[in-house]
């Protein structure tokens, strides 16, 4: 059994008037320990993937099935509950929150599945010390560079312990040095730790770090290429 | 499962943040609990007045006024015309099962003389029972005695006002003073009693006996008659009983047909206390709900910053539901938020009102007492007020898709 198997996966958006058909019977499977790149230009539907990937949203029809359980008809209650153990986040723009300091924005996800404050405080600890953030728990967002905000952003991915982790163009507001960096890591993560990571990117450059390239045009998916 | 010290320590740096904005949602809750406790402090300090000042008269009492006179096509108030007699107040406490006591009292102001002071006052003659029935007694020397009505003794008890003014710090007792030429030996110093509630100082009086005041002082014309009759009942419930019965009795003792006025009326004063009391309590009421409406004010003022608060963090309520967050926990975060900044604010208007209320009773020269349950009614209405207010605003935030918050800027 795989890890992600998505089947025949349609998602349309009813904005006004016309449907709009963002993903058009997709299927594809993923296993544990993958490391993928999702490409396309926008509008290909690669975010609406995204976003189903990341249990954020379910599919209008299809199935997704994700580490055997189907997850394209579960309640919102129960898809936060998946977000929080199973899925990790990275975005673009990191997504800390701010006036709060990086132990505290590593700590958010267990604030949500009850583990005690020392227990918390020692998990996040850990993973700032696994992206190479040892010293800085004290300092707020506003007080990191873009890659050390991106390093957080990272840590409270793997914080709790998540199978796999949904980079949304993770180094798109990073200079090619500091995106290099970040890269690395994510494949540190993915060698060392076996975490399974997807990454959407429209730079080639970026999903060269992949072994496995999906590429979308109009909601479906036109090429998938292992390296 | 909800995680509330982390949640409180998030919510608390919330406010923090925009503490300017904190503090003026709080100022109304402040502003009405403080109005609430202060009107409630107020209310409860007249009622506790108006209770003592009850307490001074003695408590049960029913009061018969012997009728208006009329002169000259004028009526004149209750008591002017002598029409109840000494034997009306024995057939009384014989006749009248609801009757625990009953006194008569002939009363006029009169020049007192002592040495070379002087002063006016009221001379009350009674009989023995009535300083029971006020539930009074000599703080000096004795009351007098029915052998002292018999025999129409001239003894006088004085009342602590006439004592200070006649004898200055001396004691009165055994003392000889002069009403309208005639000594009157002082036996007995009667005990404080203040105020009553309509102001008037009860210490400023002379008691003698009856027989001695109607012989002696009023004349002949008011010989055997009686102003008032001071009744006391066993309880409460027994004035009632007893105002009709002793009506009855005396219709029938002075003769009046079914169709004629009283030449008497009856005044219940513990039932006229009682309304008074309860007035007080209807005025605190009423004033306590007014200043709540400030409370409802703050509560609106509470709902429309959460709702900004709301609207201003799309994206990190976006950021807490990707991580996990399920509605319930961003819904109990703005609800916790919003009991915060009606718990602070109820705090500080609780402490606000109580020294607005020592302020009253300091300058104002009003009793003001801050009872437990109103701060316990104030402090509860803050947290319903936080609770009702703030949960339209969490349930929005909880409402969001995490996909358009996380793109919300």
């Amino acid at each position: 059994m795989s890890l992600i198997n998505i089947e025949n996966v349609c998602r349309t958006y009813l904005p006004g008037g016309e449907p709009i058909r963002a993903l058009d019977a997709v299927s594809i499977e993923m296993e544990a320990g993958e490391f993928a790149a999702i490409m396309g230009p926008s509008g290909s539907g690669k975010s609406t993937f995204m976003h189903i990937l990341g249990c954020l949203d379910t599919p209008t029809s299809g199935r997704y099935l994700l580490d055997g359980q189907d997850v394209s008809t579960m309640s919102p209650d129960r898809l936060a509950e998946i977000r929080g153990t199973k899925i990790g986040f990275v975005f673009q723009g990191f997504n800390l929150i701010p006036r709060t300091n990086a132990l505290e924005n590593v700590e958010l996800p267990m604030l949500y599945n009850g583990l005690g404050a020392a227990e918390r405080r020692r998990k996040a600890m850990e993973a700032l010390k696994t992206v190479g953030l040892e010293g800085r728990e004290k300092h707020n967002p506003n007080q990191l560079s873009g890659g050390q905000q991106q390093r957080v952003a990272i840590a409270r991915a793997i914080v709790n312990d998540a199978r796999i982790i949904l980079a949304d163009e993770p180094t798109g507001n990073l200079d090619t040095k500091t995106g290099g960096e970040i890269m690395d890591l994510f494949v540190r993560l993915n060698r060392e730790r076996g975490k399974t990571i997807i990454i959407v990117t429209h730079e080639a450059d970026i999903a060269a770090y992949s072994r496995r390239t999906i590429r979308f045009l109009d909601g479906r998916i036109t090429g998938d290429q292992r390296r | 499962m909800i995680n509330i010290p982390s949640t409180v320590k998030i919510s608390l740096r919330a406010l923090m943040v925009n503490r300017m904005r904190s503090v003026l949602t709080m100022l109304g809750i402040i502003i009405g609990v403080a109005s609430v406790i202060t009107m409630m402090a107020v209310g409860t300090g007249a009622g506790r007045k108006i209770s003592e000042q009850m307490a001074t008269i003695g408590s049960n009492l029913l009061m018969v006024f012997s009728g208006a006179a009329t002169s000259g096509g004028q009526r004149m108030g209750a008591g002017t015309q002598p029409t109840l007699t000494v034997g009306d107040v024995e057939a009384i406490r014989r006749e009248c099962g609801a009757v625990e006591d009953a006194a008569p009292l002939v009363n006029s102001t009169m020049q007192v003389v002592y040495g070379n002071q002087n002063w006016s006052t009221i001379i009350i003659g009674t009989t023995p029972n009535m300083l029971d029935i006020r539930e009074w007694g000599v703080a000096a020397g004795r009351p007098f005695m029915e052998e002292d009505v018999r025999s129409a003794s001239k003894v006088c008890l004085l009342g602590q006002t006439v004592a200070d003014n006649l004898f200055g710090g001396m004691d009165p007792v055994g003392q000889t003073v002069r009403i309208k030429d005639v000594p009157f030996t002082v036996i007995g110093l009667l005990r404080k009693k203040g105020q009553n509630p309509s102001g008037q100082d009860q210490d400023d009086t002379i008691y003698l006996p009856i027989t001695t005041a109607q012989k002696r002082l009023f004349g002949s014309t008011l010989y055997n008659m009686v102003r008032i009759i001071f009744i006391k009942t066993r309880s409460f419930e027994d004035l009632e009983p007893a105002e009709r019965q002793v009506t009855e009795l005396l219709r029938q003792r002075h003769h009046i047909g079914p169709r004629q006025d009283d030449d008497f009326s009856v005044r219940n004063l513990t039932q006229i206390m009682q309304s008074a009391e309860q007035s007080v309590s209807i005025i605190t009421a009423l004033l306590s709900a007014i200043a709540s409406v400030s409370l409802l004010v703050g509560g609106i003022g509470i709902m429309n910053i959460m709702l900004v608060s709301v609207t201003e963090r799309t994206k990190e309520i976006g950021i807490r539901m990707a991580v996990g967050a399920k509605a319930a926990d961003i819904r109990f975060q703005f609800i916790i938020e919003a009991l915060l900044l009606s718990l602070i604010g109820g705090m500080g208007g609780i402490a606000i009102g109580a020294a607005g209320s020592a302020l009253i009773s300091v300058f104002a020269d009003w009793p003001t007492i801050i009872t437990a349950w109103s701060i316990l009614m104030a402090f509860g209405f803050s947290v319903a007020v936080g609770i009702f207010f703030g949960f339209y605003p969490a349930y929005k935030a909880s409402l969001l898709n995490p996909i358009e918050a996380l793109r919300y800027e």
